[in-house]
Protein backbone atom coordinates (compact mmCIF):
# COMPACT_ATOMS: atom_id res chain seq x y z
CA UNK A 1 0.00 0.00 0.00
CA UNK A 2 1.58 3.33 -0.99
CA UNK A 3 1.13 6.78 0.33
CA UNK A 4 -1.91 5.73 2.22
CA UNK A 5 -4.57 7.08 -0.81
CA UNK A 6 -6.24 3.86 -0.85
CA UNK A 7 -7.65 4.60 2.60
CA UNK A 8 -10.33 7.08 1.29
CA UNK A 9 -12.59 7.62 -1.89
CA UNK A 10 -11.73 10.43 -4.37
CA UNK A 11 -13.96 12.57 -2.50
CA UNK A 12 -17.87 13.10 -3.81
CA UNK A 13 -19.97 16.08 -2.90
CA UNK A 14 -20.62 15.32 1.13
CA UNK A 15 -16.89 13.97 1.39
CA UNK A 16 -15.39 17.52 -0.17
CA UNK A 17 -18.35 19.43 2.34
CA UNK A 18 -16.54 17.35 5.36
CA UNK A 19 -13.17 17.76 4.50
CA UNK A 20 -13.38 21.42 4.33
CA UNK A 21 -15.30 21.42 7.78
CA UNK A 22 -12.31 19.49 8.85
CA UNK A 23 -9.22 21.72 7.58
CA UNK A 24 -11.73 25.15 8.86
CA UNK A 25 -11.48 23.08 12.46
CA UNK A 26 -8.33 22.55 12.18
CA UNK A 27 -7.28 26.13 10.87
CA UNK A 28 -9.39 27.08 14.08
CA UNK A 29 -7.15 25.20 16.41
CA UNK A 30 -4.03 26.02 14.52
CA UNK A 31 -4.82 29.49 14.95
CA UNK A 32 -5.54 29.54 18.98
CA UNK A 33 -2.51 27.41 19.46
CA UNK A 34 -0.45 30.19 17.48
CA UNK A 35 -2.57 32.65 19.25
CA UNK A 36 -1.69 31.74 22.74
CA UNK A 37 1.71 31.59 21.64
CA UNK A 38 1.91 35.02 20.16
CA UNK A 39 0.23 36.63 23.34
CA UNK A 40 2.69 34.96 25.86
CA UNK A 41 5.54 35.68 23.93
CA UNK A 42 3.95 39.70 23.40
CA UNK A 43 3.09 39.70 27.08
CA UNK A 44 7.17 38.83 27.98
CA UNK A 45 8.35 41.62 24.97
CA UNK A 46 9.70 39.07 23.30
CA UNK A 47 7.81 40.20 19.84
CA UNK A 48 9.76 43.92 20.21
CA UNK A 49 11.83 44.54 17.10
CA UNK A 50 14.70 45.10 18.76
CA UNK A 51 14.78 41.51 19.74
CA UNK A 52 14.63 39.86 16.46
CA UNK A 53 16.21 42.94 14.27
CA UNK A 54 19.20 42.17 15.36
CA UNK A 55 19.53 38.63 13.19
CA UNK A 56 18.68 41.05 10.24
CA UNK A 57 20.85 43.92 10.93
CA UNK A 58 23.94 43.75 12.50
CA UNK A 59 26.08 41.25 10.71
CA UNK A 60 28.18 40.82 14.36
CA UNK A 61 25.38 38.22 15.47
CA UNK A 62 26.32 36.39 12.68
CA UNK A 63 30.02 36.81 12.59
CA UNK A 64 30.51 36.86 16.31
CA UNK A 65 28.63 34.32 17.24
CA UNK A 66 26.04 32.25 15.02
CA UNK A 67 28.64 31.11 11.94
CA UNK A 68 31.90 30.59 14.63
CA UNK A 69 29.33 28.46 16.87
CA UNK A 70 27.78 26.63 13.68
CA UNK A 71 31.70 26.14 12.25
CA UNK A 72 32.67 24.57 15.65
CA UNK A 73 29.25 22.65 15.10
CA UNK A 74 30.45 21.11 12.10
CA UNK A 75 33.76 20.51 12.84
CA UNK A 76 33.13 17.89 15.69
CA UNK A 77 30.66 16.36 13.70
CA UNK A 78 33.09 16.35 10.83
CA UNK A 79 35.98 15.25 12.88
CA UNK A 80 33.67 12.28 14.57
CA UNK A 81 32.74 11.22 11.42
CA UNK A 82 36.40 11.29 9.55
CA UNK A 83 38.19 8.93 12.61
CA UNK A 84 34.51 7.05 13.34
CA UNK A 85 34.06 5.46 9.82
CA UNK A 86 37.64 3.59 9.52
CA UNK A 87 37.17 2.76 12.99
CA UNK A 88 33.41 1.47 12.05
CA UNK A 89 34.83 -0.60 9.39
CA UNK A 90 37.43 -2.65 11.09
CA UNK A 91 34.26 -3.37 13.45
CA UNK A 92 32.25 -4.34 11.28
CA UNK A 93 34.44 -7.10 9.34
CA UNK A 94 35.85 -7.71 12.70
CA UNK A 95 32.27 -8.71 13.42
CA UNK A 96 31.96 -10.87 10.12
CA UNK A 97 35.16 -12.90 10.82
CA UNK A 98 35.39 -16.35 10.82
CA UNK A 99 37.47 -16.55 14.06
CA UNK A 100 35.36 -16.39 17.18
CA UNK A 101 38.36 -14.74 19.18
CA UNK A 102 37.69 -11.87 16.98
CA UNK A 103 34.23 -12.20 16.24
CA UNK A 104 33.11 -12.82 20.19
CA UNK A 105 34.92 -9.59 21.37
CA UNK A 106 33.97 -7.32 18.62
CA UNK A 107 30.35 -7.95 18.72
CA UNK A 108 30.47 -7.82 22.67
CA UNK A 109 32.13 -4.04 22.01
CA UNK A 110 29.34 -3.00 19.40
CA UNK A 111 26.46 -3.92 21.38
CA UNK A 112 27.94 -2.50 24.19
CA UNK A 113 28.84 1.20 22.82
CA UNK A 114 25.52 0.89 21.31
CA UNK A 115 23.83 0.68 24.85
CA UNK A 116 25.48 3.11 26.43
CA UNK A 117 24.24 6.91 25.71
CA UNK A 118 26.57 9.11 24.45
CA UNK A 119 26.04 11.45 26.80
CA UNK A 120 27.47 9.37 29.35
CA UNK A 121 30.97 8.71 27.10
CA UNK A 122 31.27 12.49 26.54
CA UNK A 123 30.74 13.16 29.78
CA UNK A 124 33.43 10.62 31.02
CA UNK A 125 35.73 11.20 27.90
CA UNK A 126 36.00 15.01 29.29
CA UNK A 127 36.94 13.88 33.18
CA UNK A 128 39.52 11.76 31.40
CA UNK A 129 40.78 13.87 29.55
CA UNK A 130 40.76 16.28 32.53
CA UNK A 131 43.01 13.60 34.74
CA UNK A 132 44.78 11.87 32.53
CA UNK A 133 46.28 14.30 29.69
CA UNK A 134 47.59 17.79 29.57
CA UNK A 135 44.81 19.39 26.95
CA UNK A 136 44.21 22.61 27.92
CA UNK A 137 40.84 22.92 29.01
CA UNK A 138 39.22 25.18 25.93
CA UNK A 139 40.38 22.15 23.68
CA UNK A 140 39.18 19.85 26.11
CA UNK A 141 34.94 19.94 25.50
CA UNK A 142 35.89 19.38 21.84
CA UNK A 143 38.20 16.21 22.26
CA UNK A 144 35.52 14.96 24.69
CA UNK A 145 32.76 15.54 22.30
CA UNK A 146 34.37 13.90 19.48
CA UNK A 147 35.48 11.01 21.73
CA UNK A 148 32.11 10.40 22.66
CA UNK A 149 30.44 10.43 19.15
CA UNK A 150 33.48 8.37 17.58
CA UNK A 151 33.08 5.85 20.09
CA UNK A 152 29.01 5.71 19.92
CA UNK A 153 29.24 6.15 15.81
CA UNK A 154 32.00 3.93 15.21
CA UNK A 155 30.23 0.96 16.62
CA UNK A 156 26.80 1.90 14.61
CA UNK A 157 28.88 2.48 11.58
CA UNK A 158 30.02 -1.45 12.59
CA UNK A 159 26.65 -2.66 11.83
CA UNK A 160 25.90 -0.56 8.81
CA UNK A 161 28.99 -1.98 7.45
CA UNK A 162 27.75 -5.22 8.43
CA UNK A 163 24.51 -5.09 6.95
CA UNK A 164 25.91 -3.76 3.45
CA UNK A 165 27.96 -6.69 3.49
CA UNK A 166 25.61 -9.46 4.57
CA UNK A 167 23.01 -7.64 2.09
CA UNK A 168 24.83 -8.48 -0.75
CA UNK A 169 24.28 -11.31 -2.58
CA UNK A 170 25.77 -14.69 -2.10
CA UNK A 171 27.11 -15.30 -5.66
CA UNK A 172 29.43 -12.44 -5.16
CA UNK A 173 31.30 -14.58 -2.86
CA UNK A 174 30.90 -17.36 -4.54
CA UNK A 175 32.04 -16.13 -7.61
CA UNK A 176 35.08 -14.52 -6.04
CA UNK A 177 35.64 -17.97 -4.52
CA UNK A 178 35.55 -19.70 -8.16
CA UNK A 179 38.38 -17.76 -9.81
CA UNK A 180 40.72 -18.29 -6.83
CA UNK A 181 40.21 -15.29 -4.51
CA UNK A 182 41.40 -15.60 -1.06
CA UNK A 183 39.42 -14.72 2.31
CA UNK A 184 41.04 -11.12 2.08
CA UNK A 185 41.20 -10.28 -0.97
CA UNK A 186 37.34 -11.43 -1.64
CA UNK A 187 36.26 -9.16 1.79
CA UNK A 188 38.86 -5.88 -0.11
CA UNK A 189 38.17 -6.58 -3.75
CA UNK A 190 34.61 -7.60 -4.22
CA UNK A 191 32.82 -6.92 -1.22
CA UNK A 192 33.73 -3.92 0.71
CA UNK A 193 33.85 -1.78 -2.39
CA UNK A 194 30.06 -2.65 -2.93
CA UNK A 195 28.59 -2.71 0.26
CA UNK A 196 30.08 1.25 0.89
CA UNK A 197 28.57 2.22 -2.18
CA UNK A 198 25.36 0.45 -0.77
CA UNK A 199 25.71 1.98 2.67
CA UNK A 200 26.39 5.77 0.93
CA UNK A 201 22.87 7.29 1.76
CA UNK A 202 22.96 5.39 5.31
CA UNK A 203 26.08 7.36 6.27
CA UNK A 204 25.11 10.41 5.02
CA UNK A 205 21.79 10.19 7.37
CA UNK A 206 24.17 9.00 10.47
CA UNK A 207 25.94 12.61 9.72
CA UNK A 208 22.29 13.90 10.78
CA UNK A 209 22.60 12.08 14.04
CA UNK A 210 26.36 13.28 15.02
CA UNK A 211 25.54 16.67 14.04
CA UNK A 212 22.45 16.66 16.31
CA UNK A 213 24.41 15.24 19.45
CA UNK A 214 27.08 17.84 18.97
CA UNK A 215 24.61 19.82 20.86
CA UNK A 216 24.82 17.76 23.63
CA UNK A 217 28.61 19.15 23.82
CA UNK A 218 27.34 22.72 23.88
CA UNK A 219 24.39 22.42 26.98
CA UNK A 220 26.26 19.80 29.10
CA UNK A 221 30.36 19.97 28.50
CA UNK A 222 30.79 23.81 27.38
CA UNK A 223 31.53 23.49 23.81
CA UNK A 224 31.11 26.75 21.99
CA UNK A 225 29.17 25.56 19.45
CA UNK A 226 26.02 26.60 18.07
CA UNK A 227 23.19 25.90 20.56
CA UNK A 228 25.77 27.21 22.72
CA UNK A 229 26.26 30.76 20.96
CA UNK A 230 22.08 31.24 22.46
CA UNK A 231 23.43 32.27 25.71
CA UNK A 232 26.26 34.92 24.53
CA UNK A 233 23.68 35.70 21.99
CA UNK A 234 21.08 36.52 24.78
CA UNK A 235 23.57 38.16 27.02
CA UNK A 236 24.98 40.63 24.46
CA UNK A 237 21.02 41.63 22.50
CA UNK A 238 18.73 41.81 25.70
CA UNK A 239 17.49 38.65 26.56
CA UNK A 240 15.80 37.72 22.89
CA UNK A 241 16.13 34.13 24.21
CA UNK A 242 13.16 33.18 21.93
CA UNK A 243 14.44 35.18 19.02
CA UNK A 244 17.67 33.65 19.62
CA UNK A 245 16.50 30.14 19.73
CA UNK A 246 14.34 30.49 16.49
CA UNK A 247 17.55 31.29 14.87
CA UNK A 248 19.52 28.38 15.82
CA UNK A 249 16.97 26.04 15.67
CA UNK A 250 16.57 26.96 12.06
CA UNK A 251 20.18 26.81 11.12
CA UNK A 252 20.57 23.64 12.22
CA UNK A 253 17.21 22.56 10.45
CA UNK A 254 18.75 23.79 7.32
CA UNK A 255 21.96 21.44 7.60
CA UNK A 256 20.20 18.66 8.56
CA UNK A 257 17.68 18.83 6.39
CA UNK A 258 20.19 19.37 3.27
CA UNK A 259 21.68 16.12 4.56
CA UNK A 260 18.79 14.41 4.55
CA UNK A 261 17.90 15.41 1.00
CA UNK A 262 20.98 14.75 -0.33
CA UNK A 263 20.59 11.19 1.58
CA UNK A 264 17.35 10.22 -0.01
CA UNK A 265 18.65 11.91 -3.65
CA UNK A 266 21.55 9.59 -3.32
CA UNK A 267 19.58 6.47 -2.17
CA UNK A 268 17.22 7.24 -5.61
CA UNK A 269 20.28 7.78 -7.58
CA UNK A 270 22.00 4.38 -6.19
CA UNK A 271 18.88 2.14 -6.78
CA UNK A 272 18.63 3.92 -10.45
CA UNK A 273 21.78 3.15 -11.24
CA UNK A 274 22.70 -0.54 -10.23
CA UNK A 275 25.81 -0.99 -11.12
CA UNK A 276 26.96 -3.13 -8.91
CA UNK A 277 25.01 -5.75 -7.67
CA UNK A 278 22.33 -3.30 -6.84
CA UNK A 279 21.90 -3.84 -3.58
CA UNK A 280 21.30 -0.08 -1.32
CA UNK A 281 20.57 0.39 2.37
CA UNK A 282 17.46 2.74 2.54
CA UNK A 283 17.91 5.46 5.11
CA UNK A 284 14.13 6.18 6.39
CA UNK A 285 14.34 4.99 9.99
CA UNK A 286 14.67 6.41 13.38
CA UNK A 287 17.88 6.94 15.50
CA UNK A 288 19.83 3.94 15.36
CA UNK A 289 19.85 4.52 11.93
CA UNK A 290 21.18 1.59 9.23
CA UNK A 291 20.35 -0.74 12.44
CA UNK A 292 17.72 -3.61 11.63
CA UNK A 293 17.26 -4.72 15.10
CA UNK A 294 17.63 -3.43 18.91
CA UNK A 295 20.61 -4.50 20.80
CA UNK A 296 20.35 -7.76 21.88
CA UNK A 297 18.11 -9.17 19.24
CA UNK A 298 18.88 -12.29 17.28
CA UNK A 299 20.59 -10.01 13.69
CA UNK A 300 19.93 -12.85 11.32
CA UNK A 301 17.59 -10.67 9.48
CA UNK A 302 18.70 -7.57 7.58
CA UNK A 303 16.54 -4.44 6.57
CA UNK A 304 15.81 -4.28 3.45
CA UNK A 305 17.85 -5.51 0.61
CA UNK B 1 37.12 0.70 44.43
CA UNK B 2 33.12 0.65 44.55
CA UNK B 3 32.93 2.36 48.21
CA UNK B 4 31.21 5.06 46.27
CA UNK B 5 28.05 2.24 45.83
CA UNK B 6 27.51 2.69 49.66
CA UNK B 7 27.85 6.18 50.01
CA UNK B 8 25.39 9.40 49.66
CA UNK B 9 24.48 9.07 46.15
CA UNK B 10 20.79 8.21 45.42
CA UNK B 11 22.18 5.44 42.47
CA UNK B 12 18.53 4.07 42.23
CA UNK B 13 16.71 6.81 42.75
CA UNK B 14 18.26 8.39 40.00
CA UNK B 15 17.85 5.70 37.28
CA UNK B 16 13.97 5.13 39.02
CA UNK B 17 13.60 9.45 37.47
CA UNK B 18 15.29 8.21 33.96
CA UNK B 19 13.01 5.14 34.42
CA UNK B 20 9.81 7.34 34.93
CA UNK B 21 11.18 9.84 32.64
CA UNK B 22 10.96 7.14 29.15
CA UNK B 23 7.48 5.35 30.33
CA UNK B 24 5.99 9.01 30.91
CA UNK B 25 7.85 9.94 27.35
CA UNK B 26 7.00 6.51 25.41
CA UNK B 27 3.23 6.88 26.47
CA UNK B 28 3.21 10.33 25.42
CA UNK B 29 4.70 9.94 22.00
CA UNK B 30 3.26 6.77 21.06
CA UNK B 31 -0.33 8.71 21.11
CA UNK B 32 0.97 11.80 19.70
CA UNK B 33 3.31 9.69 17.09
CA UNK B 34 0.25 7.91 15.84
CA UNK B 35 -2.13 11.03 15.39
CA UNK B 36 0.56 12.44 12.77
CA UNK B 37 0.86 9.24 11.17
CA UNK B 38 -3.20 9.34 11.50
CA UNK B 39 -2.80 13.07 9.82
CA UNK B 40 -0.02 12.14 7.54
CA UNK B 41 -2.35 9.51 5.87
CA UNK B 42 -5.37 11.42 5.77
CA UNK B 43 -7.51 13.19 3.64
CA UNK B 44 -7.30 16.03 4.53
CA UNK B 45 -5.17 18.24 2.86
CA UNK B 46 -3.95 20.87 5.52
CA UNK B 47 -3.38 18.43 8.50
CA UNK B 48 -1.44 15.86 5.47
CA UNK B 49 0.82 18.90 5.41
CA UNK B 50 1.15 20.34 8.90
CA UNK B 51 2.00 16.50 9.96
CA UNK B 52 4.53 16.22 7.32
CA UNK B 53 5.96 19.71 8.08
CA UNK B 54 6.07 18.96 11.67
CA UNK B 55 8.11 15.50 11.31
CA UNK B 56 10.72 17.13 8.79
CA UNK B 57 11.53 19.99 11.04
CA UNK B 58 11.32 18.38 14.31
CA UNK B 59 13.30 15.21 13.53
CA UNK B 60 15.67 17.79 11.82
CA UNK B 61 15.73 19.61 15.36
CA UNK B 62 18.66 18.33 17.88
CA UNK B 63 16.49 17.04 20.71
CA UNK B 64 19.47 19.21 23.27
CA UNK B 65 17.65 22.24 21.21
CA UNK B 66 14.28 21.04 21.87
CA UNK B 67 14.50 20.35 25.37
CA UNK B 68 16.34 23.63 26.43
CA UNK B 69 14.30 26.03 24.23
CA UNK B 70 11.04 24.29 26.69
CA UNK B 71 13.39 24.89 29.82
CA UNK B 72 14.84 28.45 28.77
CA UNK B 73 11.98 29.52 26.46
CA UNK B 74 8.46 27.95 27.24
CA UNK B 75 9.42 28.45 31.02
CA UNK B 76 12.12 30.74 32.27
CA UNK B 77 10.81 33.40 29.34
CA UNK B 78 7.60 32.70 28.50
CA UNK B 79 6.65 31.41 31.80
CA UNK B 80 4.67 28.01 31.50
CA UNK B 81 5.25 26.08 34.41
CA UNK B 82 2.74 23.03 32.97
CA UNK B 83 1.16 22.87 36.00
CA UNK B 84 4.69 21.65 38.29
CA UNK B 85 5.05 23.29 41.68
CA UNK B 86 8.63 23.88 42.25
CA UNK B 87 12.08 23.42 39.93
CA UNK B 88 12.02 19.70 39.95
CA UNK B 89 8.84 19.09 38.50
CA UNK B 90 8.62 21.85 36.23
CA UNK B 91 11.93 20.37 35.18
CA UNK B 92 10.68 16.87 34.83
CA UNK B 93 7.57 17.73 32.88
CA UNK B 94 9.90 20.03 30.61
CA UNK B 95 11.65 17.23 29.54
CA UNK B 96 9.03 15.14 29.13
CA UNK B 97 7.38 17.43 26.72
CA UNK B 98 10.83 17.73 24.31
CA UNK B 99 11.07 14.41 24.57
CA UNK B 100 7.48 13.14 23.68
CA UNK B 101 7.70 16.23 20.84
CA UNK B 102 10.53 14.79 19.27
CA UNK B 103 9.91 11.11 19.85
CA UNK B 104 6.70 11.28 18.17
CA UNK B 105 8.36 12.16 14.80
CA UNK B 106 9.90 8.40 14.84
CA UNK B 107 6.84 6.73 16.11
CA UNK B 108 4.59 8.53 12.85
CA UNK B 109 7.74 7.55 10.86
CA UNK B 110 8.04 3.80 12.21
CA UNK B 111 3.94 3.66 11.98
CA UNK B 112 4.01 5.24 8.73
CA UNK B 113 5.91 2.23 7.33
CA UNK B 114 4.15 -0.31 9.04
CA UNK B 115 0.96 1.48 7.27
CA UNK B 116 2.46 0.68 3.83
CA UNK B 117 3.08 -3.05 4.62
CA UNK B 118 -0.94 -3.46 4.79
CA UNK B 119 -1.52 -5.02 1.71
CA UNK B 120 -3.50 -2.84 -0.59
CA UNK B 121 -6.87 -5.53 -0.65
CA UNK B 122 -7.47 -4.86 3.25
CA UNK B 123 -8.44 -1.23 2.33
CA UNK B 124 -9.96 -1.95 -0.55
CA UNK B 125 -12.05 -4.68 1.29
CA UNK B 126 -12.95 -2.17 4.45
CA UNK B 127 -13.89 1.12 1.63
CA UNK B 128 -16.02 -1.57 0.21
CA UNK B 129 -17.93 -2.97 3.05
CA UNK B 130 -19.01 0.87 3.33
CA UNK B 131 -16.19 1.66 5.96
CA UNK B 132 -15.06 5.27 6.10
CA UNK B 133 -11.43 6.92 6.51
CA UNK B 134 -11.25 6.93 9.87
CA UNK B 135 -12.98 3.63 10.86
CA UNK B 136 -10.81 1.39 8.15
CA UNK B 137 -7.59 3.34 9.36
CA UNK B 138 -8.91 2.36 12.88
CA UNK B 139 -10.36 -1.22 12.58
CA UNK B 140 -8.35 -2.36 9.89
CA UNK B 141 -5.30 -1.10 8.88
CA UNK B 142 -3.53 0.16 12.49
CA UNK B 143 -4.26 -2.94 14.23
CA UNK B 144 -1.70 -4.41 11.31
CA UNK B 145 0.24 -1.94 11.04
CA UNK B 146 1.09 -1.94 15.01
CA UNK B 147 1.89 -5.47 14.52
CA UNK B 148 4.72 -4.97 11.93
CA UNK B 149 6.32 -2.42 13.67
CA UNK B 150 6.91 -3.88 17.30
CA UNK B 151 10.66 -3.82 16.16
CA UNK B 152 11.05 -0.54 14.94
CA UNK B 153 9.51 0.65 18.02
CA UNK B 154 11.42 -1.01 20.27
CA UNK B 155 14.27 0.71 18.52
CA UNK B 156 12.65 3.71 19.36
CA UNK B 157 11.90 3.26 22.80
CA UNK B 158 15.74 1.87 23.77
CA UNK B 159 16.73 5.37 21.38
CA UNK B 160 13.98 7.20 24.05
CA UNK B 161 15.69 5.29 27.24
CA UNK B 162 18.99 6.95 25.90
CA UNK B 163 17.84 10.12 24.82
CA UNK B 164 16.47 10.71 28.35
CA UNK B 165 20.01 11.44 29.62
CA UNK B 166 19.51 14.49 27.42
CA UNK B 167 17.17 16.12 30.25
CA UNK B 168 20.36 16.45 32.11
CA UNK B 169 20.93 19.61 30.31
CA UNK B 170 18.22 21.17 32.31
CA UNK B 171 19.14 19.52 35.45
CA UNK B 172 16.49 16.93 36.00
CA UNK B 173 18.32 14.71 38.21
CA UNK B 174 18.31 11.41 36.41
CA UNK B 175 21.46 8.89 35.76
CA UNK B 176 23.67 11.27 33.60
CA UNK B 177 23.23 14.19 35.65
CA UNK B 178 24.39 12.21 38.99
CA UNK B 179 27.17 10.36 36.98
CA UNK B 180 28.20 13.51 36.19
CA UNK B 181 28.24 15.08 39.46
CA UNK B 182 30.15 11.77 40.76
CA UNK B 183 32.17 11.50 38.07
CA UNK B 184 33.76 14.71 39.31
CA UNK B 185 33.30 14.39 42.84
CA UNK B 186 34.90 10.76 42.58
CA UNK B 187 37.59 11.36 40.24
CA UNK B 188 40.25 8.54 41.44
CA UNK B 189 36.95 5.92 40.80
CA UNK B 190 36.47 7.29 37.22
CA UNK B 191 36.56 3.93 35.59
CA UNK B 192 34.11 2.39 38.03
CA UNK B 193 31.67 5.04 38.44
CA UNK B 194 31.49 4.83 33.93
CA UNK B 195 31.10 0.89 34.48
CA UNK B 196 28.42 1.55 37.36
CA UNK B 197 25.83 3.23 35.00
CA UNK B 198 26.84 1.85 31.41
CA UNK B 199 26.02 -0.84 33.30
CA UNK B 200 22.68 0.44 34.56
CA UNK B 201 21.88 1.73 30.54
CA UNK B 202 22.59 -1.73 29.41
CA UNK B 203 20.42 -3.70 31.81
CA UNK B 204 17.35 -1.03 31.07
CA UNK B 205 17.98 -1.64 27.67
CA UNK B 206 18.92 -4.86 26.23
CA UNK B 207 16.05 -6.84 28.26
CA UNK B 208 13.61 -4.15 26.38
CA UNK B 209 15.50 -5.00 22.86
CA UNK B 210 14.90 -9.10 23.52
CA UNK B 211 11.47 -9.08 25.29
CA UNK B 212 10.11 -6.70 22.17
CA UNK B 213 12.20 -8.79 19.28
CA UNK B 214 10.27 -11.68 20.47
CA UNK B 215 6.90 -10.33 21.11
CA UNK B 216 7.06 -8.80 17.40
CA UNK B 217 8.34 -11.69 16.04
CA UNK B 218 5.31 -13.55 17.60
CA UNK B 219 2.28 -11.22 16.73
CA UNK B 220 4.02 -10.05 13.33
CA UNK B 221 1.10 -10.87 10.44
CA UNK B 222 2.35 -13.78 8.59
CA UNK B 223 2.02 -13.04 4.56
Amino acid sequence: MSGGSVLYDAPGARAKRRNLLYTALFVVVLALAAWWVLAAMADKQQLTAAKWSPFVTDPAVWSTYLLPGLGETLLAAGLSIVVALPVGMLLGLGRLSDHAWVRVPVGTVVELFRAIPVLLMMVFAAQLYAEFSSLSSDIRPLYAVVTGLVLYNASVMAEIVRAGVLSLPRGQTDAAKAIGMRKGQTTLSVLLPQAVTAMLPVLVSQLVVIVKDTALGGAILGLPELLAQNRTITANYGANTIAAFTVIAVLYILVNFSLTSFAGWLERRLRRARRSAGVVLGTEQGEDIGVANPPGAPTDELRDA
Amino acid sequence: MFDFLNSDYDLLGAFWVTVQLTLYSAAGSLVWGTLLAGMRVGPVPLMRGFATAYVNIVRNTPLTVLIVACSLGLNQTLGMALGGKDFKEIGFRLAILGLVAYTGTFVCEALRSGINTVPLGQAEAARALGLGFFQSLVLIVLPQAFRAVVAPLANVLIALTKNTTVAAAISVAEAAALMKEMIENESDALFAVFAVFAFGFVVLTLPVGLLLGWVGRRVAVKR
